[in-house]
């Protein structure tokens, strides 16, 4: 059962097959029995998750009208608020706190009666692209324990590769929802910024941070997506527009006539070859499918790794200085007579990891006065230059398209003193963010050399969301019939299954 | 090529208040040499007469309606302090002894 895909869990439930209890009880275990190997969460709540389930089943036998996931389990990553679940972020500084208020992501869950099972583990305040920056500890790729799953939401797309959830949300300021999609064999969007409300999703960089659905297949993404989506008077920067149609797109998948956009910039040197081979062979499909291919460039997307480490830093360098040991979380040196500046000094020297800190000195830096024209000021400059590029090449075709990733799953431990190397994990993923666009990335086979998933990386225009999935969907169904079994089927087993 | 003393990485951690340890300075101002010369490749394309974007939506300022909803209690809002008195934040000392 907890191998099927959420619409099919759905469906099972709407036919009365199973109760939401007994697809909740059935994920529970599964987490108890792999969880172990994989790590993918960082909280657990059994108890509140079937309490949930179990009043789903109580609407459902009053023959109460549901939502279309009403019953479904999710693993929601830890750095969306939900009311007295512990929310850590990743981070020893927000250890044990459990927030008063609901995120309004999580709110919109609960109104569509998806149950939540627990917090996933994430590179520290979603800083990373490997979940080897959380405080407690890595998450491992279920396709290969010794490997990473992406990140920062290596748990959420761990959880879903180990079938631990048919649906889980992750959050994505420059690849964090489509990377760990791309590496584990999954599906994960990013909307149009300001498509999802970020009220009570704890901020790295307000102007690129998005929520958005992970799934194992296009339409559940779909699915979820059409339930967390739509204007939030809480979020000043939701956008109050009707959600693009989604699911409609999903369903239908079909791209005859449709103009794709091959990024020239987003290949070639630097990508594995696998990654190129897998990514052709999609190519050629959609063709198949009715698309028509189109060439386009947009040669300032190779500036927006250096103008992204520039700008999320910034942000985040405010940001994080939320974090002041007086309202919440972890306080250290309070003793008699000791400054609040000194608490603070000691509190967060304390509490964030190396690779936050590391943000937070370089943001420091870049803001500073006499810097601030050369480096955050230039890198808001490449900013328009790379939505120009992005206006331009829409101008010729209706999506783009690249690789998710240069290369598939790296081991554990293999980049984490190379932050260089690290950051270049997110070389195609980020473009979308600094233009505040959509992105998908869903599986597009195993490369042949090291049999690890490779990702399709897919972006639309603001507000056109629903190109993706039907691109996406139709790519997909593709691929499904040439496989003969979704990807995950190929992924090992693990201990408990 | 850009870089940052170990005075220039103590100074920007005391303005973010942020402890460091005598390695930690040394490590982080060794790496931002690197990192520095990574994200200075901004400046090639950062023309003077290119408009900087802050922000992907072409936002003003953003109201609500002003009227009162429900909040946080008192309780609630304090639930998570380091330490309270009296239904408020207890924080360290924050001016001077004099």
């Amino acid at each position: 059962m907890i191998r099927s895909n959420a619409s099919e869990m759905a469906a099972k439930l709407v036919a009365g097959e199973t109760t939401s209890v007994a697809l909740t009880a059935a994920h529970l275990d599964r987490i108890r029995a792999v969880d172990v190997d994989v790590h993918a969460f960082l909280h657990v709540d059994s108890e509140g998750a079937l309490a949930q389930a179990a009043a789903v089943d109580a609407k459902r036998a009053k023959g109460e009208k549901l939502s279309p996931l009403a019953g479904v389990p999710l693993a929601l990553k830890d750095v969306l608020t939900q009311k007295g679940i512990p929310t850590t972020c990743g981070s020893k500084i927000l250890a044990g706190w459990r927030p008063p208020y609901d995120s309004s992501v999580v709110a919109n869950l609960k109104r569509n009666d998806i149950v939540i099972l627990g917090k996933t583990n994430m590179d520290e305040f979603a800083m990373g692209s490997s979940t080897e920056n959380s405080a407690f500890g890595p998450t491992h790729n279920p396709w290969d324990l010794t490997r990473i799953p992406g990140g920062s939401g290596g748990g959420s797309s761990a959880a879903l590769a180990a079938f631990q959830a048919p649906l889980a949300i992750g959050t994505d300021t420059g690849g964090s929802i489509r990377q760990p999609a791309a590496v584990t064999g999954t599906v994960g969007v990013k909307p149009t910024y300001g498509g999802v409300s970020r009220f009570g999703l704890v901020a790295f960089s307000s102007s690129l941070d998005q929520a958005g659905p992970c799934a194992r297949t296009v339409l559940d993404a779909a699915l979820l997506h059409e339930a967390i989506a739509g204007y939030d008077p809480k979020d000043s920067t939701s956008i109050n527009a009707p959600v693009p149609a989604v699911v409609a797109a999903a369903k239908s998948g079909n791209v005859k006539g449709m103009k794709i956009g091959v990024v020239k910039e987003l290949n070639g040197d630097g990508y594995q070859s696998g990654v190129r081979t897998r990514f052709e062979e999609s190519l050629e499909l959609l063709a198949g499918a009715g698309a028509e291919i189109v060439q386009v460039s947009a040669p300032n997307f190779e500036y927006a790794l250096a103008a992204y480490y520039l700008i999320a830093p910034s942000e985040c360098s405010s940001n994080l200085a939320r974090f002041d040991a007086m309202r919440y979380g972890l306080r250290v040196g309070d003793i008699d007579g000791a400054s609040a500046e000194s608490v603070m000094n000691l509190t967060r020297e304390a509490g964030f990891g190396r690779e936050v800190k590391r943000r937070i000195i370089l943001g420091t830096y870049a803001l500073s006065s006499g810097y601030y024209d050369a480096y955050y000021g230039s890198a808001q400059k490449v900013r328009t230059l790379i939505t120009q590029d992005f206006n331009k090449a829409f101008a010729r075709c209706d999506v783009m398209v690249s690789p998710t990733c240069p290369t598939t799953a790296f081991k554990i431990g293999e980049k984490s003193n190379d932050p260089i190397a690290m950051y270049l994990n997110d070389i195609a993923t980020i473009p979308v963010n600094m233009a505040g666009i959509g992105g998908m990335s869903l599986p597009a086979g195993l490369a042949p050399e090291d049999g690890l998933p490779v990702g399709f990386q897919i972006m639309a225009p603001a507000m056109q969301d629903q190109r993706m999935y039907l691109v996406g969907a139709a790519l997909e169904a593709a691929l499904l019939s040439k496989w003969g079994a979704p990807l995950l089927s190929q992924a090992p087993a693990l201990a408990g299954s | 090529m850009s870089s940052l003393s170990r005075d220039d990485v103590a100074n920007l951690a005391r303005l973010a208040r942020i402890e460091m340890s005598e390695e930690e300075l040394i490590s982080l101002s060794n790496e931002f040499t690197v990192i520095l010369d990574a994200v200075a490749r901004v400046q090639e394309v950062a023309a003077a007469d290119v408009e900087p974007t802050s922000h992907p939506l072409p936002l003003r300022n953003v109201f609500r309606p002003d009227v009162v909803v429900p909040s946080l209690t008192t309780k609630e809002a304090l639930s998570g302090a380091p330490a309270q008195e009296e239904s408020r934040f207890r924080v360290p000392q924050i001016l001077g002894e004099e």
